[in-house]
């Protein structure tokens, strides 16, 4: 065990720190000229796409790399590395494994130049955690795919130029993951159309997304036919240990324990009252272990490991951690919650963290089956 | 930045494991917890033999000079089988007499508490249970350059084995005015007895001081100047508790899945239900964050000393939390087999008990780290 790093890598730390230095913006400023600016600055860098070999226009990172660029980026609130999430989290490391050379060309530098934004068709309305067992079709017409049924949960569509979507090319077989085929469609294509759905924060980031009788390009479907399912599973090897989730919990705890020293609980200073104290010592634990935790994927991953099943345990660590924690937030204000304000709007917002990618059921599940082998339900 | 095991770590965690799989299967830690002493003499020799019992023990006193982050192994793998034996507690003298005595004292107590043939044991907690400095009231009276000691010291571990004591007492009136002396059994007033334990595979009982004098040549360090040693020595007996806790937890969870795997009900197997199922998960989730927190104080004891106070309450707070919870579960999850003395699951729910409050319970630790913390 050493968690010291090598002089390369303490001078990577120190490249982003200068970086950091000249381009953050002020924390109050997030207008979109800021943020081109603030993207155009990386982009140079090549700090988009970081994780991405070189010769797809990405950063060629190392894993040490990526994970000192979102620790530093994340301990600064930085805002994110590129405004296309969807594209760069799962279009970009799917088009790279599965595209074509001209797939590629067509949509890998706008997703690296945030000239475009991506979002993602999963869930539909009948089909959640089972994603398997989803319903949208795609008939195949001469040169055309012939697209009917509606996702829900996509979020950004109401912006979005084109979605990722999977959808079923032939029935429910003996395996149901046969079939399935994933399809890059554009947002402007004709029988689209887009319905928002508010969360209960009040925001519209999600909708549902219809689709009646849109032609797709057969040029336009990812992978081969029937095996859609490969491309939304394999990703690449980006480092996906979690810490920088857990930098950023730590600034929410700093947070929390300025809120902790101003307020009062039970007709006293809060800090004087002992569950106050402990439940605070409790997260600080919690979001140690989740780091330590991280750290010990990554050098998993550094010795050949590929990442898998284990990104469930901090997810669930996660989950432990952020909505008790907005409860304390949201106890210390008292009555004060009753009016709104950032530490109630996260109270509301950390619901969906915990249920986005997975509810925590199926988290468990996946730890149950995939790592401590008991069977399937 | 490197946070696995190294090859030799590994190594010696499966040498360790093959040991007590053969040599201590469960029948065997039930008989050896059966006997007046504890534990089985025969096998305490071996693993002296093996150079365990003087692990962390330099080599220049008689051990293999290996780190505390080697030891967490180690304990890991005895805590995994439930293991009966003393070596806890000598390893805990030893780290005493190693960081805080003279080069003279390490010579005369080293050798032989690393070769097994001496048992220590550290004597800190009082009537009132408190590891605060401030609750720690036995007074050593000054009697020219020797001290003298009257009272008691209760929760020893290995007690009534024990030829060696280290023993934590006051010098002064200031709440850190503390000393650390090594006492001998045999010396004049010295009596000890082993009281009774919820966990029949660890010993304790209560030491009694008449009068016991405490020349120079025992009293490790300077008088009133053993407060830093003895905050070290309290973080060590956590983060090597937390060791023995991971392992046994680890035992208790592996032990519940295989039955979840072979016990059929309602036609299927019952860890295929969410009801069993998904506690394991939590169960699993737990035994990651013990082992995070755990070798990460392993390792700052070894190469970053200021972060050992903060690390070793972070994993024993949790710990303690983690598995007096994966205790209760696993006698659930085993239904009513899980409530007989057949089953070895309330042996591992009975070390849940025994460990949580050794060395601070979650509400001392998590209180610690709310203060380390700045509120």
């Amino acid at each position: 065990m050493d968690f010291h790093f090598t002089p390369q890598e303490e001078a990577f730390r120190q490249e982003v720190r200068s970086f950091l230095a000249e381009h953050l913006p002020p924390a109050d400023d997030r207008e979109p000229e800021t943020l081109a600016r603030w993207n155009r600055a990386l982009a140079e860098k090549r700090w988009i796409g970081f994780s991405w070999p070189r010769e797809e226009g990405g950063g060629g990172g190392t894993l040490i790399q990526q994970f000192i660029l979102k620790e530093e980026m994340s301990k600064a609130d930085a805002p994110p590395l590129g405004s296309d999430f969807m594209g760069l989290q799962w279009v970009g490391p799917a088009l790279i494994r599965h595209g074509k050379e001209d797939q590629k060309r067509r949509f890998l530098p706008d997703i690296l130049a945030s000239r475009t934004l991506w979002c993602t068709g999963y869930s539909e309305p009948a089909v959640g955690s089972d994603l398997a067992s989803l319903q949208t079709r795609a008939e195949r017409d001469g040169e055309e795919y012939v697209l009917n049924g509606s996702k829900i949960w996509t979020s950004a569509a109401h912006h979005a130029k084109w979605i990722f979507l999977l959808c079923r090319t032939s029935p429910e077989k003996e395996s149901r993951y046969h079939g399935i085929t994933c399809l890059l469609v554009s947002m402007q294509s004709p029988g689209i159309e887009v319905q928002p759905i508010l969360t209960l924060t009040g925001n519209h980031t999600f909708n549902q997304t219809f689709f009646n009788d849109v032609r797709v390009p057969v040029n336009n479907r990812l992978g081969q036919e029937g095996e859609g399912w490969k491309v939304v599973m394999g990703a690449l090897a980006n480092e996906r240990s979690g810490i920088s989730e857990s930098t950023e919990m730590e600034r929410e705890l700093e947070a929390l324990k300025q809120l902790a020293r101003r307020s009062r609980s039970g007709g006293r200073p809060a800090l004087e009252d002992p569950s106050v104290r402990s439940e605070i010592a409790r997260f600080e634990t919690w979001i140690s272990a989740m780091r330590l935790n991280g750290m010990r994927y990554l050098t998993n991953q550094l010795r050949g490991g590929h990442p898998s099943s284990e990104t469930s345990v901090n997810k669930l660590m996660r989950g432990r951690i952020e909505i008790p924690m907005m409860e304390l937030a949201t106890r210390l204000l008292g009555n004060g919650a009753q009016e709104g304000g950032s530490w109630q709007e996260r109270a509301l917002t950390f619901h969906g963290t915990v249920i986005g990618g997975g509810t925590p059921n199926i988290q468990r599940n996946i730890i149950a089956q995939r790592i401590l082998g008991l069977p399937k339900d | 930045m490197n946070f696995g095991m190294t090859e030799e770590q590994d190594l010696l965690r499966s040498e360790v494991r093959k040991f007590l799989d053969e040599q201590s299967p469960m029948e065997e830690v039930r008989g050896a917890a059966d006997t007046p002493e504890g534990f089985s003499r025969a096998l305490w020799k071996q693993l002296s033999e093996l150079g365990w019992v003087g692990l962390v023990t330099p080599e220049e006193y008689g051990g293999a000079g290996l780190g505390w982050d080697d030891l967490v192994v180690l304990l890991e793998e005895t805590g995994r089988t439930l293991f009966p034996s003393p070596l806890l507690s000598c390893v805990m003298a030893g780290a005493a007499i190693l960081d805080a005595g003279s080069e003279e004292q390490r010579r005369a107590w080293l050798p032989a508490l690393a070769d097994g043939s001496c048992i220590g044991t550290v004597a800190v907690l009082e009537e009132g249970d408190s590891l605060l400095p401030r609750d720690l009231r036995l007074r050593g009276e000054p009697d020219g350059d020797a001290v003298v000691l009257h009272g008691e010291k209760h929760f020893v571990a290995e007690a009534g084995e024990a030829d060696l004591f280290v023993v934590a007492f006051r010098s002064g009136d200031a709440d850190e005015a503390l000393s650390l002396a090594v006492v001998e059994a045999h010396a004049e007033g010295v009596r000890s007895e082993t009281g009774r334990s919820l966990d029949p595979t660890k010993r304790s009982g209560t030491l009694h001081l008449d009068g016991v004098r405490v020349g120079p040549d025992a009293i490790l360090g300077s008088l009133g100047e053993a407060g830093p040693a003895l905050a070290l020595l309290l973080d060590r007996g956590a983060i090597a508790t937390s060791a023995e806790m991971l392992g046994a937890a680890e035992g208790l969870h592996a032990m519940t899945v295989q039955y979840a795997k072979d016990r059929t009900q309602f036609g299927s197997p019952i860890g295929r239900y969410q009801g069993v199922k998904h506690p394991l998960a939590e169960g699993y989730v737990d035994l990651e964050c013990m082992k995070s927190l755990l070798y990460y104080a392993a390792w700052a004891l070894e190469a970053s000393p200021e972060e050992v106070p903060l690390a070793a309450s972070q994993a024993k707070a949790f710990a303690s939390e983690a598995f007096s919870q994966m205790g209760i579960t696993g006698i659930q999850l085993h239904g009513a087999i899980g409530y007989t003395q057949d089953s070895d699951v309330h042996l591992y729910l009975r070390r849940s008990k025994w460990a949580r409050p050794a060395f601070g319970d979650e509400a001392y630790h998590y209180d610690r780290v709310a203060t380390l913390g700045g509120i």
